[in-house]
């Protein structure tokens, strides 16, 4: 009996001791919750990260809103949204944003007999489906943009994303931006009261409905397009060229995007000028304490931030994420040692 | 002699240690039951009352326009709850039309024709429904069950009821194959485990010696279970069917998967919908701004009002069913 006691004491304290070591590894790790357009990136990104320096990511895809709930909480180190707050917000919490990463955002369609990339769409026309005022695949309207397509008479089910996102943000954003109807009826936000067709959750839920739907229409990621073989239509841009979804087209968004007068850096990029842009861009933000608590770990945050808009351009590209550009960063990192302070000091040690 | 009459005192002096040392045991057994069972209390008032709290804002400002409003509008922030409490309350129902005579059928063949070695796996095999995780229904329901509604069963429908007046109405198109209807099948298997156990085991409560009269009668099997197990467990099966409507009500995973969630409320069958818990889990994320957490809240304190008083009318069934049977 006594024998049995002491190894149980034993255990208990080898238990306690294996506990304080594992909390020590992880609070070296990094904590962050929020956009699920970053998700893969961030992911691959902090795989490397970790193989290089030892420090791992949390990272939370919660959504764009979660991420806001609980950075303000204070529950994590920084948060990730793909809808920017406003100053006024940003004032309130003692929060700095940044851009991350950019990416696109592609109309998907499922029509027998027409090739991804082959359809032709714009802003208008497409706020009109989305509307219920487009019924049909043969309309006039698309008919006009597409002369040379032989568009079947299939009624149009409309696929919306069912849980709020940052992606259903940008895209009303561009329909906000190309039609007053849109604007006046629905508007734009993470999630909005869509006129007509059915929401899906998650990009993966569009994406399927879509594939399994006879002229369905949907918009997810590019990324997400490309890597299921969903067949995408080309879009008419500001400029009123017919652009492809590329990463030069994304990237073409991204360099037109002017980040040196914005404040806050809030920038959307939908519907930018230039011949080659493609019309619905958009960006993840970062969201960070000013004064944060845990200044250590807010300037590992910090670090590997750094680290990846300088060395994670490979992997962001090879995920089709359009990286922050080099001035961009220059001014972000400015922003960091002006507005992240502890104790007076700037907490970010970069140069 | 005076040896024992010295021990005497010393052994009644142990006994009544002994008989205090007992009290103590129980009386601290029954203290702790007795937390335990007002913990569950607390919890339960605890709910309600942050739930009210939570949702304050949203009925302060809608008022009882909030159960009135079908509009759903987290761009001008205006929020009614119609939609989802008609969702929530039609597939539930439409799930119990389905689950009801099925779980009773298999509980009757269960009970009175089975033959004895398929008993088993059968009961088994229905137990195991309820053993499968929502989200595996869900996955199931958009990747298997909606297509195969879509390109099967729902154009047939579409067309054989076209330009029936009323029932046009009921299964109008275009076929997406997510919907009302879709999320009620789902449902309907997912509640059979329910039903069809608690029905087994109330037919197991009526006596062999009245169903044996009855054979003796001359009755068959088909008079017996109509004219006198069901009449005998007929609130035993309500309570099992109210049990089941709770659940129904309450399912998100497998929901928000297959209805579509689109915030409107349409006669068709075959037309996306929404319930309370799909629309929770889709946008409480996402929620950002104190109007729109709080009117999701407040379809929270709806949804927990409904469950709360189908389950209780449940339990007093199934109550009143043990007093009769003096279980």
């Amino acid at each position: 009996m006594r024998h049995f006691i002491r190894s149980a004491a034993v255990a208990i304290a080898m238990a306690t001791a294996s506990t304080f070591t594992l909390s020590a590894a992880m609070a070296a790790d990094l904590s962050g919750a929020g956009s699920t357009f970053i998700y893969p990136v961030f992911a691959k990104w902090a795989d490397t990260y970790k193989k290089d320096t030892g420090i791992g990511l949390n990272y939370q895809s919660i959504g764009s809103g979660g991420g806001i709930k609980q950075v303000i909480a204070k529950t994590v180190t920084f948060g990730a949204t793909d809808k920017p707050m406003s100053d006024a917000d940003l004032e309130k919490n003692g929060l700095v944003q940044f851009p991350m990463v950019m990416g696109g955002i592609v109309p998907i369609v499922n029509l027998t007999g027409v090739k991804p990339g082959e359809l032709v769409l714009d802003g208008k026309t497409l706020a009109q489906i989305y509307l219920g005022a487009i019924t049909t695949w043969d309309d006039a309207a698309i008919k006009a943009l597409n002369p040379t397509l032989t568009l079947p008479s299939t009624a149009i089910a409309v696929v919306h994303r069912s849980d709020g996102s940052g992606t259903t943000f940008n895209f009303t954003d561009y329909l906000v931006k190309l039609s007053p109807d849109w604007k006046d009826k629905v508007g734009s936000d993470t999630a909005v009261e869509w006129p007509t067709g059915v929401g899906a959750k998650g990009s993966e839920g569009v994406a399927n409905t879509v594939k399994q739907t006879d002229g369905g229409i949907g918009y997810v990621e590019y990324a997400y397009a490309k890597q299921n073989n969903l067949s995408y239509s080309k879009l008419v841009n500001a400029a009123g060229k017919v652009v492809e979804p590329s990463l030069e087209s994304f990237g073409a968004a991204a360099s037109n995007a002017d980040f040196k007068t914005a404040k806050n850096f809030n920038v959307i990029i939908t519907n930018e000028p230039g011949d080659t842009t493609w019309p619905i861009a958009a960006s993840t933000w970062v969201l960070i304490h000013k004064a944060p608590d845990d200044a250590a770990a807010t300037g590992e945050a910090l670090k590997f931030f750094a680290w990846a808009y300088k060395d994670g351009k490979e992997t962001a590209k090879a995920l089709d994420y359009v990286s922050i550009p080099d001035s961009v960063v220059d001014l972000i990192k400015a922003s960091w040692k002006a507005d992240i302070q502890a104790g007076g000091k700037p907490v970010y040690a970069g140069e | 002699m005076s040896a024992v009459q010295e021990a005497l005192p010393a052994v009644r002096g142990s006994r009544d240690a002994t008989v205090r040392r007992f009290a103590l045991t129980d009386s601290i057994f029954h203290a702790t039951t007795r937390a335990a069972a007002i913990l569950v209390l607390v919890l339960l008032g605890g709910v309600a009352i942050s739930l009210f709290a939570g949702s304050w804002q949203a009925l302060s400002t809608f008022g009882f326009s909030f159960l009135t409003s079908e509009s759903w509008n987290p761009v001008t922030e205006k929020f009614g709850a119609l939609a989802p409490i008609y969702g929530t309350i039609i597939t539930s129902a439409i799930a119990i039309l389905i689950a009801v005579p099925l779980g009773i059928g298999i509980a009757i063949f269960l009970t009175e024709l089975c033959p004895r070695p398929l008993r088993r796996p059968i009961g088994m095999a229905v137990e195991l429904l309820a053993g499968i995780p929502s989200i595996i229904y869900g996955i199931w329901g958009l990747f298997v069950l909606a297509p195969f509604l879509q390109t099967t069963v729902q154009p047939f429908i579409i067309s054989v009821f076209h330009g029936i007046p009323g029932l046009n109405g009921l299964f109008a198109g275009p076929p997406y194959g997510i919907g009302l209807l879709t999320s009620a099948m789902i449902l309907a298997i997912m509640i059979l485990p329910f039903i069809t156990s608690i029905t087994k085991d109330v037919f197991d409560t009526v006596p062999s010696v009245l169903k044996e009269s009855a054979y003796g009668i001359g009755c068959t099997t088909w008079e017996v279970t109509r004219r006198v197990v069901i009449p005998y467990t007929r609130i035993g099966i309500m309570g099992g069917v109210m049990l089941a409507l709770g659940r129904a009500l309450g399912e998100t995973m497998a929901v928000t998967f297959v209805i579509g969630n689109a915030h409107r409320i349409s006669t068709s069958l075959f037309a996306p919908a929404t319930t309370i818990s799909a629309t929770i889990a889709n946008e409480f994320t996402e929620a950002v701004g104190d109007l729109y957490t709080s009117s999701l809240v407040a379809l929270g304190l709806i949804l927990f009002v409904i469950t709360f008083l189908i389950l209780a009318i449940a339990r007093y069934m199934l109550m009143r069913i043990d007093a009769r049977t003096g279980a």
